[in-house]
């Protein structure tokens, strides 16, 4: 037993450990309290949700899933008396606000669009993305490290900066508010992430086995097809989900060039509303619903993450 | 064993019918695979942004597309520099820029300097901590607006349960000296963790033969942490910045979300004096003027930034 090792960094003491143990833990449990909240009030009836002091035990109740789907009318208890029996829970407890379910509501729709648009671009810029890596770490592209550069300074351009030209390009072409032209501008922003991710993970596969399979009569695209490929799957898919989240996390482009048959959930869901404000149990159903596919994505990605969100700048 | 070798080089040795078919040469192999990507770019990216620039010189107004347009020369760039409110607009961003940046740093590498202590479960918690960062900011950001209302909202609950105040009195949103730091708030909740990430890659970067040879020297641990540890992962924490720096400077979905701009034009950052312009009063070709200068701006920091990134490195 020596005294230094017990103060050593190397192996931090008992004592240093617990304590950051406890801060880390503590910050942890604070960080996630806002989305426990949007998660609880998705539960909570309209008067709990604004109920004074913040209700912690509550009743819970899908009132808020009811008025995501729907969309209500007020009418008045002679109306709804007349009506038959509730056919479904939604339409109980709409009743019980002296309310009828006048339709479904725009989230389907939005929701779906969100889908398509994310996993559109996502195929697209993964597809273009691995092709344009494999061109950059295998041959010798002339300027290549211009190319890269002007690939990744897309990026940097202010969204609504490039949201004006495409505002009129799309109007010209056709395109304003169509999932298609929301795709290709998704693609164009993605692509550059998945161009230097995927050079990232292609240029750690070792040259020599494409090399030894076209020595045994595989063509150059054979080779990619059969050897390069199947081992950067693990980067594909890694990457693939980085394009994914973006798409759907993305809010400045889709709020200023849809405004209908295209619009994506996140500028749908702040407008929401139910008599008098925003209906916040309706939101935070809408907003749990639309944050878990990328909660369950967090933890399948969390070994890459880092690789992603520096643009492969930082491997490790 | 010898047959499979000869078998191989005899698949090896293409036939005239396959060297046709092989067709395409590496060369232009590599242009087949990087050309739809460039062609995409130059369509989506470059060529709107040779339209703005010439847009940036005339008066063109997007609402009103069959009025004449006028070319004015450098007018609206003069126009934009010697505007106040866009100063002020810029004054906004910097603002926020410089706060997020510093707390995010500042709580991101104490958070990654502890888990890298190794306590028990640390990954777990880690993971945890992670979460908010992958969220969208629009859809979060939104939410935030009933976190922060003034009786019902939890997080004006919390504040005066802690601190006295009666929770009416605390307006974040409303209140023109607590609204910016509404929004610095939850940037720094939710992009803490990203800082975090990438100074814990630095830490773990660090050699530890490096700190034993510390420990034989008899450094102190304070001594460690400021020869040792800073220096070594300052280029991972300098990489932090950069990406925060850009992505705040063109900050746009939750400023829009959480204030609009407001209260009067309090939080109105760069980019939401741009989207103002450009499609609410469809001053076309001045906020295009505007967005070039934006990215100008980002642009040449950036570039200045990461010449220092890489002395920084080198030494």
């Amino acid at each position: 037993m020596s005294l230094t090792t017990a103060h050593s960094v190397v192996a931090p003491s008992g004592a240093s450990k617990r304590i950051a143990g406890a801060i880390i833990i503590a910050y942890a449990l604070i960080s996630i309290v806002p989305l426990l909240w949007i998660f609880a009030t998705s539960f909570k009836t309209p008067p709990d949700s604004i109920a004074y002091p913040p209700k912690i035990l509550f009743q819970p109740s899908l009132e808020g899933y009811c008025n995501l789907f729907t969309t209500r009318t007020r009418q008045t208890p002679e109306y709804i008396n007349s009506l038959g029996p509730a056919t479904s829970f939604c339409d109980e407890t709409t009743r019980k606000r002296n309310m009828v379910i006048a339709g479904p509501s725009n989230f389907v729709p939005r929701f779906v669009n969100s889908l398509i648009i994310a996993f559109g671009s996502t195929f697209c810029a993964v597809f273009l993305g691995t092709l344009s890596a494999y061109g950059f770490s295998r041959f010798k592209v002339p300027l290549a490290d211009d190319l890269l550069f002007f690939i990744l300074s897309t990026r940097m351009m202010p969204p609504i900066a490039v949201a004006i030209p495409i505002y009129l390009m799309y109007r010209e072409l056709g395109l304003s508010d169509t999932a298609l032209g929301m795709i290709l501008l998704y693609t164009a922003v993605n692509v550059s992430l998945a161009v230097w991710l995927l050079k990232g993970f292609i240029d750690e596969i070792p040259r020599e086995y494409e090399e030894a399979a076209m020595i045994d009569g595989y063509t150059r695209l054979q080779a990619f097809w059969r050897t390069v490929l199947p081992q950067a799957t693990t980067g594909i898919a890694a990457t693939a989900i980085f394009c994914l989240i973006f798409a759907w996390n993305e809010y400045a482009f889709a709020a200023l060039l849809t405004s209908g048959t295209a619009q994506t959930a996140p500028p749908f869901i702040p407008t929401i509303i139910g008599e008098g404000g925003q209906d916040w149990p309706a939101v935070a159903a809408g907003t749990t619903i639309f944050l878990v596919p990328i909660l369950v994505f967090t933890i399948l990605l969390r070994k890459q993450l880092l690789r992603g969100i520096t643009f492969g700048a930082v491997r490790k | 064993m010898l047959n499979r070798t000869a078998e191989n080089v005899a698949r090896a040795t293409p036939e005239p019918l396959a060297r046709k078919v092989r067709g395409i040469s590496d060369k232009g192999l590599a242009w087949l695979f990087i050309s739809p990507t460039i062609l995409l770019l130059l369509a989506i990216n470059i060529f709107p942004l040779f339209w703005a620039i010439y847009l940036s010189f005339t008066n063109y107004r997007a609402n009103r597309p069959n009025e004449v347009v006028k070319n004015l020369g450098f007018a609206n760039y003069q126009r934009i520099l010697g505007d106040q409110d866009i100063w002020i607009a810029m004054q906004t961003t910097a603002h926020f820029v410089f706060w997020t940046i510093l707390l995010q740093t500042l709580i991101g590498f104490t958070l990654a300097w502890l888990i890298d202590r190794k306590f028990r479960s640390h990954a777990f918690w880690t993971t945890l901590i992670l979460v908010p960062m992958m969220l969208s900011p629009a859809v979060v950001g939104n939410f935030w607006r009933f976190l922060y209302e003034p009786q019902i909202g939890l997080f004006a609950y919390a504040i005066s349960f802690v601190s006295g105040i009666p929770p009416t009195n605390i307006q974040m949103l409303s209140n023109v000296s607590l609204a910016p730091w509404s929004i610095i708030i939850v940037d720094t909740w939710m992009w803490t963790p990203y800082v975090m990430l990438i100074c814990l890659a630095g830490l773990r970067s660090i050699p530890e033969y490096i700190y034993e040879a510390a420990e034989v020297d008899r450094a102190s641990n304070w001594r460690q942490f400021w020869s040792i540890t800073l220096p070594m992962a300052l280029p991972f924490i300098m990489l932090a910045v950069l990406f925060r720096g850009i992505e705040n400077f063109k900050m746009f979905d939750m400023v829009n979300l959480l204030t609009g701009g407001g209260p009067g034009s309090t939080t109105e950052v760069a980019s939401i004096t741009l989207k103002r312009q450009a499609f609410e009063s469809w001053r076309t070709g001045y906020s295009s003027a505007f967005a070039i200068i934006l990215f100008v701006a980002v642009f040449g920091l950036a570039n200045i930034y990461v010449k220092a990134l890489n002395k920084v490195k080198q030494r």
